[in-house]
C-alpha cells in the first residue's frame, strides 16, 4: 500500500471524514501488545488470517492486531465490534469458531465467553464484565479497534484533527491557555500543571527548545506508559507537535526504556510514517511550523526516570541527575528550555485541544482533574490496566474493578506509586486517589502503579525489595542515598533473619527522614517511602518479626519452615522426589516428614503437593520453636 | 550471532563498521553502544578503546556509561539468556523462589554467566507484563505465570531449544 501523503492542513480535515459510520463489516479485533504476544496472541492471529484466507471472508469481516485492551490477565483477548463481544484467552483451536459465528454472523459463543463465581451465567459484552464497569476510558477506548500502526487507522478514529485545529487556528498562547485551562497534571507523578510547564518553557528568551517525552517507565509494577506507546503511538506523537507548536520547540525527544523493545519498534515505524506523510520535518502542511522527532532508547537505569537525569542520558552521558534549579523549563538539553512530560500526559493533549478544556476539567477533583490509567495488579482477582477519573476511592478500584481478593484472602494493603510511594492499609481504602489525598497519607500518586497485597504479603520483605532496588538504581552521587539505601537494606535483611532489635525501628524512621531532606534527586528523597509508610501502618509486622521471630504472611525463609500434616498427606511422595536437598525421609507412621535442619525452605514440596492434599504447610513463630525444639527435629 | 569471543581484529571491524553510519556526536555514543552491544554481545577492550577514539571522549568515560547502564556487558556474550523478572507485581507472587530455583538448577547466581554453556541468569527489573506474572524470559520467549515446579521444565525446553516450537518471540 502507498504511504500516506499530506500536502496541506485542510487535506488532513478530509481525510478524517466519511469513515467511522460504523456501516463497514464487523471487525475482530485481538489484543496484541506484549503482554498479547506473551500470552500468544501471534499463533492466534495468524489462526484467523489464514483462516479468513482459506473461508475467501476478506471483505466479510475486518481482522486487526490491536494493543492493549486492558484485561491483560486473560490475554490474547477479543472483542468483536459493533457488539463489542468479549472473548478471554482465546485459543488457536477456537478462531475459526469465532470468525464464523461471531465475526461473520454476529452470533455469540457463551461458552467462549467470560464467566466467573461472580457472573455465573457468563457475560457476552465488554461493558457487562464487572472489570471493565467502574471505569472511564477515555485513552483505552481509543485503543479497543485501533491498529497501532496504521496512520490511516488513526485518522478515521479522529486523529490529527486536534493538530490541525490547533495549526489553522489558535496562536500557541492560547493554546496554552487551553491546557492550563483543562487543569492537566503531569502523569509521570510529581503533578505539576502541564500547561504552567509550557507556558515557562514559552517564556523563556533562549532558543532553540527542546521537548521531551518520558517513556522510561522504570517503576516496577507499573506499565501503563508501555501500554500506551505499545497501543496509541500516534496520539504521542500527536500531542508532543503540539506541544512543540504552543512551547514554540523545533525539536522533540522520545525516550523508551530498552526493556520496551515492542514499544520502540512501534514508534520507530510510527515516527517514519509521519515523516514520510508530512507531519514531521520542515513547514508542515504549509504552516510555519516545523518540527523533528527522535526515538531514543535507553539503556537501563532506573534514574534515568527523573528528569535531570534523562536528559544526561539523552545527551549520551551517564544518567546522573543534577540538582535543580535550574529546571529544565529554563536549562534543559543542552542549556537550552526543554519540556519534559509523561507519555500519559502528551496522550492527553489531543483529547484536551479536541473537546476543550471545560469538558476535560468536569472530570477529577478540584485540583485534580481528568483521568488517569493505572496498572492495577498483585493479588486482586481481575488485574490489567484501567483508566478511572481522578478522585475515586481506592475502594472502589480494589473492589469494584479489581474483584477484591483472589479466592479465600483479605486484600491487606495496597503499594501506590512504586519505589517512591506507599504502602496503604485497607483501613484507608475510602482515600480518594488524587494529587493531595495520597501524599497526605504518606504515599504518593505515582506514574500509576497500583499493587494490592494480601495475607501473603509481608510488608518487612516488601520494605526490603523496595529498599534493595533502591540501593541497586542508586547513581552513587550523594551520600544519604548512596550510603543511606545501603544501611536501611541491612537492617531490614537483619529483621526478616529475625535478628533485629527494637532499636532498629527508630534507626530506620532516622535514616530514611535524612534521606528525604538530604538527597540530591527525586530517587533518594522517595526511596525511604516504602519503609515509612509500613512502619506507620505495619508496625506489628516489623515487631512481630523482630520480638516473635514469626513471619505471619510465612514469606521470610529465615523465619518459616515447611511441615507435613500427616491428616492431609496421601503418602504420594512426590514431595520426597521432588526435594533437593534430602530433606524429607518416611517417618514411622509411613508418611513422609521434613527434617528441619537440611530443610532450606525452598518451597518445591509445596508446590509439586497436589491440589487436592495440599498437605505441606508453612509455619512460623511459636509453632515453629515448638517444632524446632523437638529431639529428632522432625515436622 | 558469531563468536567474538576473544575480541581482536574481528571485532574491531565490526565496530567500525558501524561507525561509518553513526556520525562521532555525542548524542550518539549511547545508540552507538548499543549497535556494538546486539553486534558483538560484549565489549572487548580494544573496542573501549577504540570507540573513545572515535568520539574523543576518554576511555574512562566509556567505560563508566558501559558499567552504568544495564544494557551493556564487559564479558562475554552468553547463548541462552535467561531473564526473570523481580518487578513488584512479580515479587509479591513470587518470583524470588522462581530466581533461587533457577540458581540452583543453573548453578549459577542472578548476574553470572556458565561459559561453558553460554548460559546466563539475570534478575531483570520490570518487563511491564504484570498482570501475567511472574515472567520468566528465555531468549526472547516469554513465559507467563510461571510456577516453581515449571523451571525445570524451562530449563529443559531452552536445552533441546531447536526442537521446540516457541511462541511469543518479542
Amino acid at each position: 500500500m502507498e504511504p500516506l501523503k499530506f500536502n496541506l492542513l485542510k487535506d488532513l480535515k478530509t481525510a478524517g471524514k466519511g469513515s467511522q459510520n460504523g456501516s463497514g463489516p464487523r471487525i475482530i479485533s485481538l489484543s496484541a501488545a506484549s503482554c498479547g504476544q506473551a500470552s500468544g496472541a501471534l499463533e492466534v492471529a495468524s489462526a484467523f488470517e489464514s483462516a479468513i484466507k482459506e473461508l475467501g471472508l476478506e471483505d466479510k469481516v475486518e481482522f486487526k492486531l490491536t494493543g492493549c485492551h486492558g484485561f491483560c490477565q486473560l490475554e490474547p483477548d477479543i472483542i468483536i465490534f459493533p457488539e463489542k463481544y468479549f472473548y478471554p484467552r482465546v485459543k488457536v483451536e477456537d478462531a475459526k469458531r469465532i470468525l464464523l459465528e461471531s465475526g461473520l454472523n454476529g452470533r455469540f459463543i457463551p461458552e467462549l465467553g467470560f464467566k466467573d463465581e461472580g457472573t455465573p451465567n457468563g457475560v457476552s459484552r465488554l461493558e457487562e464484565l464487572p472489570f471493565y464497569q467502574n471505569q472511564l476510558r477515555w485513552l483505552i477506548d481509543q485503543q479497543l479497534d485501533l491498529d497501532p500502526l496504521s496512520l490511516e487507522d488513526y485518522l478515521k478514529h479522529g486523529g490529527f484533527q486536534a493538530l490541525e485545529a490547533v495549526l489553522s487556528e489558535l496562536t500557541p498562547p492560547e493554546v496554552i491557555g487551553e491546557i492550563v485551562a483543562s487543569g492537566l497534571r503531569g502523569r509521570g507523578g510529581a503533578g505539576f500543571s502541564t500547561g504552567l510547564k509550557w507556558k515557562l518553557a514559552r517564556e523563556v528568551v533562549a532558543q532553540p527548545k527542546y521537548l521531551v517525552c518520558n517513556g522510561d517507565e522504570g517503576d516496577p509494577g507499573a506499565y501503563m506508559d508501555r501500554g500506551i506507546l505499545e497501543s496509541n503511538p500516534y496520539s504521542v506523537l500527536e500531542g508532543m507537535l503540539i506541544g512543540g507548536y504552543a512551547v514554540g520547540a523545533t525539536r522533540g525527544f522520545i525516550y523508551v526504556r530498552q526493556e520496551y523493545p515492542l514499544a520502540i519498534e512501534r514508534l520507530d515505524k510510527t515516527i517514519s510514517s509521519l515523516y514520510q506523510a508530512g507531519l514531521l520535518g520542515e513547514k508542515i502542511l504549509g504552516s510555519d511550523f516545523s518540527f523533528e522527532l527522535e526515538l531514543v532508547r535507553g539503556a537501563g537505569a532506573f534514574v534515568s526516570g527523573e528528569e535531570t537525569a534523562l536528559i544526561a542520558s539523552i545527551e549520551g552521558r551517564r544518567a546522573n541527575p543534577r540538582q535543580r534549579p535550574p529546571f529544565p523549563v529554563v536549562s534543559g538539553l543542552w542549556g537550552k528550555p526543554t519540556v519534559i512530560n509523561n507519555v500519559e500526559t502528551w496522550a492527553n493533549i489531543p483529547l484536551i485541544v479536541k473537546n476543550g478544556a471545560a469538558w476535560f476539567s468536569k472530570t477529577g477533583t478540584d485540583k485534580s482533574k481528568g483521568t488517569k490509567i493505572f496498572s492495577l495488579v498483585g493479588q486482586v482477582k481481575y488485574s490489567g490496566l484501567i483508566e478511572v477519573p481522578l478522585g475515586i476511592s481506592l475502594n472502589e478500584i480494589i473492589y469494584k474493578i479489581g474483584g477484591g481478593a483472589r479466592s479465600g484472602k483479605k486484600i491487606k494493603a495496597v503499594q501506590i506509586g512504586g519505589p517512591s510511594g506507599g504502602c496503604l492499609p485497607a483501613e484507608l481504602f475510602n482515600l480518594r486517589v488524587d494529587y493531595e489525598s495520597l501524599p497526605a497519607a504518606g504515599a504518593i500518586m505515582g506514574s500509576g502503579g497500583l499493587i494490592a497485597l494480601d495475607e501473603d504479603t509481608c510488608l518487612v520483605n516488601l520494605a526490603l525489595y523496595f529498599l534493595k532496588f533502591a540501593c541497586d538504581e542508586s547513581c552513587g552521587q550523594c551520600v544519604p542515598c548512596r550510603i543511606g539505601t545501603q544501611q536501611m537494606v541491612s537492617i531490614l535483611e537483619k529483621i526478616t533473619k529475625g535478628q533485629g532489635e527494637l532499636a532498629d525501628l527508630d534507626l530506620l524512621e532516622k535514616i530514611g527522614s535524612t534521606m528525604q531532606q538530604a538527597s540530591l534527586c527525586g530517587l533518594g528523597r522517595t526511596a525511604p517511602n516504602p519503609v515509612l509508610t509500613a512502619l506507620r501502618y505495619f508496625h506489628h509486622e516489623f515487631e512481630e518479626h523482630i520480638v516473635e521471630k514469626k513471619c505471619r504472611a510465612l514469606v521470610c525463609s529465615d523465619l518459616i519452615s515447611y511441615v507435613i500434616d500427616e491428616d492431609k498427606c496421601s503418602g504420594c511422595l512426590l514431595c520426597l522426589n521432588s526435594c533437593p536437598y534430602g530433606a524429607i525421609e518416611i517417618a514411622s507412621s509411613g508418611l513422609p516428614q521434613i527434617k528441619l535442619s537440611s530443610c532450606e525452605a525452598c518451597g518445591l514440596c509445596s508446590s509439586v503437593c497436589p491440589e487436592e492434599f495440599q498437605a505441606v504447610k508453612k509455619i512460623s513463630g511459636k509453632d515453629r520453636q515448638q517444632v524446632q525444639l523437638r529431639p529428632d527435629g522432625m515436622s | 550471532m558469531k563468536n567474538y569471543k576473544d575480541g581482536g581484529p574481528l571485532a574491531l571491524k565490526v565496530a567500525e563498521s558501524l561507525q561509518k553510519s553513526i556520525p562521532p556526536h555525542r548524542k550518539n555514543l549511547i545508540f552507538f553502544l548499543h549497535e556494538v552491544q546486539k553486534e558483538l554481545g560484549y565489549f572487548p577492550a580494544e573496542v573501549v578503546l577504540q570507540a573513545a577514539h572515535y568520539f574523543s571522549v576518554s576511555p574512562a568515560e566509556i567505560f563508566g556509561i558501559l558499567t552504568f547502564y544495564s544494557a551493556f556487558r564487559l564479558n562475554q556474550s552468553c547463548i541462552h539468556h535467561i531473564k526473570v523478572c523481580q518487578g513488584t507485581a512479580c515479587h509479591v507472587r513470587g518470583s524470588e523462589a522462581i530466581m533461587k530455583e533457577f540458581s540452583r538448577l543453573l548453578g549459577l547466581k542472578p548476574g553470572e554467566v556458565d561459559s561453558q554453556k553460554g548460559v546466563c541468569l539475570e534478575a531483570v527489573n520490570c518487563l511491564g507484563c504484570c498482570a501475567i506474572g511472574p515472567v520468566v524470559v528465555v531468549d526472547g520467549k516469554y513465559y507467563a505465570q510461571v510456577n516453581l515446579k515449571e523451571v525445570e521444565k524451562i530449563i529443559a525446553s531452552f536445552s533441546a531449544r531447536e526442537n521446540s516450537h516457541g511462541t511469543a518471540e518479542i
